[in-house]
């Protein structure tokens, strides 16, 4: 059960703003399906390694080599603002 | 040719009668672009297939002898297409225009494929059903008042409309295989890492892979051969072992498929359990041996998919902030920005897929859900391995249910994970499956899935062919009608 303190919680680790509404309806909706993946606690898996990919590829190096990168105004055209020749945001604030 | 008949043609048809010059490169366009972009200028009135269609056809025509040459294709929106918008079926990549073009997709242009269209997707992949789209549901051409699946939605409901000849989705848990079961087309999940992830717009980074949606066996695997190998942008990507070939056979002697009685008992539609075993009867009279198997964790693996799909896909959609693209929502403050301009562009999946990922892998709950989550895939990955040991194949129906109606999910989240019962254990294990369309059911076609060891694509292609010569499903019906929009 996920209540709505843990809910506000974790969006807040996100970085999500989430309306009263969606508070509680998070917090039902979370519950249930958590419910339904708790069944994995039952399995042994005490000596079992962690797959954190099925293919076995180890370090995937290359040279280092310098190659030009994107240039910088088509690194910015998608920005939502554009100061002094880089991505424009809002006042860090005082907090 | 009048349109309607360049239309019924295969890719390799096509390709074909571009290559003797009975054909112009820009006539096959056309032939297309034309119903594409009526059906996406009727938004909801139509199939709501794509999320873009090209202007004209390419001013240049395609290089002599490139093996593609001037087929149009059509590609899920969340691949980066240079210029073109390319939003993963979400409001907070409004406006974007990539300055860069996926792998896969840079890799069939060189092959001489022209981009027709980008096409309607679940918001960033989460889903079954395409109806958690900033575009709108798209729709099912065999009946508009049902679901075309899920996510890549809009590239069956394409193909399968007759509105492209082929396409490109991507696949996490099923998202290629199911819609096309839905639709009653082919789609090929491959191997993990065989093709590159390069300009993907991410869900979970270790599952998702590209593969091709095709209305036969052969096109998929020609679509697939040029999609393939190694980039040096996806660390991840591999080179196949083999060269995707044309499949071919015409019996399935001495192949042994392996059914999982996990995956093929409770929650399978009664229509499509008979399809089922009436495709395994065929088999056995094309010379295969049918048995029943097991994957003791595979009715786990929804368990563990949707802890570990959600967890990377919350840490891979941290970027979406109102800084560098898309969405920003007005605020005075950084913070308050990102929160607004989150809220504001996911929709309410997306948020729920961030926040169970964001709880799984909060401080105190890692180990007991996304460590015990990777331990499961390890599990389900050795019993598909024992599986193999056994027989060539593992073979499901590919989804539980036939196409469902509009709404008929939306209030119950686990309901709609449900659909991927079938086809997330071979996700997690990373290995190729294919579904093919084996029958109807209440007038709704079934999906047949095949599954095969890491790299097995050739012998995989080779018994989707035979059987889909045997079954001899007729898909033409919606692409007659042009899916009644």
């Amino acid at each position: 059960m996920i209540d709505r303190a843990q809910v506000l919680h974790v969006a807040r680790l996100a970085r999500l703003d989430l309306t009263d509404d969606e508070v509680g309806t998070m917090s039902r909706e979370l519950s249930a399906v958590l419910d339904h993946i708790e069944k994995i606690g039952e399995l042994d898996l005490d000596d079992v390694p962690a797959t954190s990919h099925v293919v076995d590829v180890v370090n995937a190096l290359r040279p280092d080599e310098p190659r030009p990168s994107l240039p910088r105004e088509q690194a910015l055209a998608n920005a939502p603002e554009v100061v002094d020749d880089g991505f424009g945001v809002p006042s860090p604030g005082a907090s | 040719m009048s349109a309607a008949e360049l239309r019924s043609l295969s890719a390799r048809e096509a390709a074909e009668q571009i290559r003797h010059g009975h054909l112009s490169a820009r006539e096959l366009f056309d032939a297309y672009r034309e119903p594409a972009a009526a059906d996406a200028a009727a938004g909801a009135e139509g199939l709501n297939a794509y999320t873009w269609v090209a202007d004209a056809a390419p001013a240049d025509a395609p290089a002599d002898g490139a093996p593609l040459a001037g087929l149009p294709l059509a590609v899920k929106d969340l691949f980066c297409t240079e210029g073109i918008p390319s939003q993963s079926g979400s409001k907070i990549l409004a406006g974007y225009r990539p300055p860069y073009t996926a792998t896969a997709v840079a890799r069939l242009q060189q092959a001489g494929a022209t981009l027709l269209g980008k096409t309607n997707q679940d918001e960033f992949a989460m889903g079954s059903s395409n109806e958690n789209s900033a575009f709108g549901p798209a729709r099912n051409p065999w009946d508009r008042e049902r679901v075309p699946g899920g996510s890549s939605g809009g590239s069956a409901a394409a193909v399968a409309a007759g509105l492209a000849p082929w396409a490109l989705g991507t696949d996490t848990g099923g998202s290629i295989r199911q819609p096309a079961a839905l639709c009653g087309i082919v789609g090929l999940k491959p191997t993990y890492g065989s093709v590159s992830r390069y300009g993907m717009i991410a869900f979970a980074s270790s599952l998702d892979q590209a593969g091709p949606f095709a209305r036969d066996v052969s096109d998929a695997a020609l679509l697939y051969r040029h999609m393939v190998g190694r980039d040096e942008r996806d660390s991840t990507s591999l080179q196949h072992p083999d060269e995707i070939a044309l499949p071919k056979g015409v019996d399935l002697k001495g192949i042994r498929l392996g059914v999982p009685e996990e995956l093929t008992g409770e929650g399978i539609e009664s229509g499509v359990r008979e399809a089922f075993n009436a495709t395994l009867a065929l088999a056995e009279q094309l010379g295969a041996t049918v048995e029943t198997t097991h994957l003791p964790h595979a009715p786990h693996a929804l368990s563990a998919y949707y802890l570990i799909a959600p967890a990377e896909a919350s840490s891979n959609l941290a970027r979406f902030d109102g800084v560098r693209y898309g969405l920003r929502a007005d605020a005075d403050e950084l913070l308050e920005m990102y929160v607004k301009t989150r809220a504001e562009g996911f929709g309410p999946e997306v948020k729920r897929r961030i926040m169970l990922g964001t709880y799984a892998l909060s401080s105190g709950y890692y180990d007991a859900y996304y460590g015990r989550a990777q331990k499961v895939r390890t599990k389900i990955a050795e019993d598909f391995r024992a599986a193999f040991e056994r027989f060539d194949f593992v073979v499901t129906p590919t989804a539980p249910s036939v196409a469902f109606r509009l709404g008929e999910k939306t209030d119950d989240p686990l309901e709609m994970y449900l659909q991927d019962f079938c086809t997330v254990p071979m996700s997690l294990a990373g290995i190729p499956a294919i579904s093919i369309p084996n029958g109807l059911s209440d007038g709704l076609p079934v999906g047949f899935q095949i599954a095969g060891p890491a790299f097995s694509e050739n012998r995989l292609l080779d018994a989707a062919y035979v059987l889909e010569q045997a079954l001899g499903f007729d898909g033409a019906g919606p692409r007659r009608n042009g899916g009644g929009a």
